[in-house]
């Protein structure tokens, strides 16, 4: 791999052990996956930043480089925390785990990071333009920044993303390369794909099928997707779901997604499937059984501020019946604040939950048994990592059963595995 | 003895005694971050302790928390003295860049066996049959 003076002085510790160790991770990167040389990034997206997952084998390992004297030089944000850090404790979180926590954020800001803690980096100032090459960790944004905004980045790992951000630069290999972001299978979509849900589901399945190639989807309806707000937030869920089932980083929706009207966008001889029926995707999804839910749940990856007005004007002035928590940004949830829609929707029971979300929390505390929700990224992951029980379906469904508390299994909709 | 070639991972020199698994090896949840003991239920492993040795395993598999883990392993002095694979992920080799701990790949891992003195230095690996230093 070539590298030029600098970054080999970096390697060779000019700048200190923090700064080596860095470029040994991206250099070492590099090397396994055939990069011929590095590339600058113009920002980083850092995941492993809850006490949950990282432990006390993250927290030291984090400290211990920030004590090196490892700083970031590009604009670098931050995963969801394990927690609300303002609410925690009114949301009935434990106390030493917010501690740690804290110690985790404290290394982070060390390194010149701040506490962003959102999966929707794109949505609070960390929004790449087409092009720019990006380390980023977290596969739903990795898969936003790629396929929505057409930036380049790999999925990094939460080492690697930061290690990136630490000496500005990435190897170059994946999805940075031209040839590699081209699609290996074409997915006719026949079926009306309509709501949050919906394109979910459809993510769900297209995700199992694609594994880890780019998919190129056709047939769905590029009027509603091209709708601003409301189209990027259906974007958002369909490539957080392809991400969770398969390991989709990029996909193109013809007439919709910028790279999908490039020539020769998908290669010769690509594999074709059709999807007739989202019906597999939501019974993959329904894994509830109780139709008495304690939970309802927006915002996997975290809801857009159009997103809580849905919400809003859903629950149409009826109050909740059981907590109805929207996980989002620390910085959105200030401007709902402002702009008095957070306020509105307090009034009827509704809690935005900042900073985390349900599948690095530590759930398991709180006691929750069964949720709903129409986010098929969260409906995917909840049961293994929170512990609960989950219903999915439309996003009006998902604030009926809020209002009542009980769960109505629509017309044709059946419960899975 | 027998020379391999690999392929540098994380630069190094040191020497031990080697144990092998055929399986792949997650160190997030499969090794014990307390005692560097495998408690990974069926894995061929299962009950060896691998701090201090030379650890031999075809490639890593698992969540990318598996390099804080190893990190935390050596921290705790339970680590393996230096990694073999025979094709790195990235999980692992993060992990060993962090722990400061020699590793190589693209190695014929075939020919190495639990028991066997192995040294690495750089890309090579000089293994010493047990067997044969009996004879």
């Amino acid at each position: 791999m070539k590298l030029t003076p600098y970054e080999q002085s970096l390697l060779e510790g000019a700048e200190g052990r923090g700064v080596q160790k860095a470029m040994e991770i991206v250099v070492a990167l590099g090397h396994i996956f055939g990069a011929q040389d590095l590339v600058e990034i113009r920002s980083a997206q850092v995941a492993g930043v809850s006490y949950k997952n990282l432990g006390e084998a993250g927290l030291e390992f984090l400290s211990d480089w920030a004590a090196q004297g490892a700083r970031v030089r590009v604009p670098t944000t931050l995963n969801p925390a394990g927690l609300d850090l303002h609410n925690w404790h009114q949301l009935g979180f434990d106390a030493e785990f917010a501690a740690k926590q804290q110690r985790v954020l404290e290394a982070f800001a060390a390194m010149g990071i701040p506490p962003s803690c959102t999966c929707t980096p794109y949505l609070v100032g960390n929004a790449p333009a087409r092009g720019e090459h990006l380390a980023w960790a977290e596969s739903s944004a990795v898969s936003f920044a790629n396929s929505v905004l057409g930036a380049r980045t790999n999925r990094e790992g939460g080492p690697s993303a930061l290690a990136a951000a630490i000496v500005g630069r990435t190897a170059r290999y994946g999805l940075h390369l031209d040839a590699n972001r081209r699609a290996q299978l074409v997915v006719e979509v026949r079926c009306p794909v309509r709501s949050l849900s919906d394109f979910g589901a459809l993510g769900i399945l297209v995700g199992q099928q694609a594994r880890n190639r780019v998919p190129y989807l056709r047939g769905l309806d590029a009027t509603h997707l091209l709708a601003r707000p409301a189209g990027l937030d259906l974007l958002k869920t369909l490539g957080a779901a392809m991400a969770a089932s398969g390991a989709v980083a990029l996909y193109h929706v013809e007439g919709v997604t910028p790279e999908s009207d490039e020539p020769s966008i998908i290669v010769p001889g690509a594999e074709h499937i059709a999807i007739t029926d989202l019906k597999a995707g939501y019974q993959a999804l329904n894994r509830g059984g109780e139709p008495a839910i304690d939970l309802v749940w927006f915002g996997c990856p975290h809801a857009s501020l159009a997103e809580l007005e849905t919400i809003v004007r859903l629950l149409n002035g009826r109050p909740c019946k059981v907590p109805l928590w929207v996980t989002m940004a620390r910085a959105l949830r200030d401007e709902a604040a402002r702009n008095g829609l957070l306020q509105r929707f307090e009034a009827l029971g509704g809690r935005v939950v900042a900073d985390t979300c349900l599948v690095v929390a530590p759930m398991q505390g709180l006691g929750f048994q069964c949720m709903a929700t129409p986010c098929a990224k969260g409906a995917y992951y909840a049961p293994a990592h929170s512990g609960v029980a989950v219903h999915f379906s439309s996003p009006e469904a998902c604030v009926e059963a809020a209002i009542t508390g009980s769960w109505v299994a629509e017309a044709g909709e059946e419960v899975g595995e | 003895m027998k020379r391999l070639t690999g392929r540098v991972i994380k630069h190094g020199k040191t020497s031990g005694i080697a144990l092998v698994s055929t399986e792949p090896i997650s160190f997030f949840g499969m090794v014990d971050a307390d005692t560097g003991v495998v408690v990974e239920p069926g894995h061929p492993l299962m009950g060896e302790r691998i701090g201090g040795r030379v650890l031999v395993f075809p490639t890593g598999k698992g969540s990318t928390v598996g390099s804080y883990s190893l990190y935390r392993l050596a921290k705790a002095g339970h680590a393996p003295t230096a990694i073999i694979n025979l094709e790195s992920d990235p999980v692992v080799a993060v992990g060993a860049i962090i722990s400061d701990i020699p590793m190589v790949d693209q190695v014929d891992i075939s020919q190495i066996h639990t028991g066997d003195w192995v040294q690495i230095e750089g890309e090579q690996v000089i293994v010493n049959d047990r067997a044969q230093e009996r004879q």
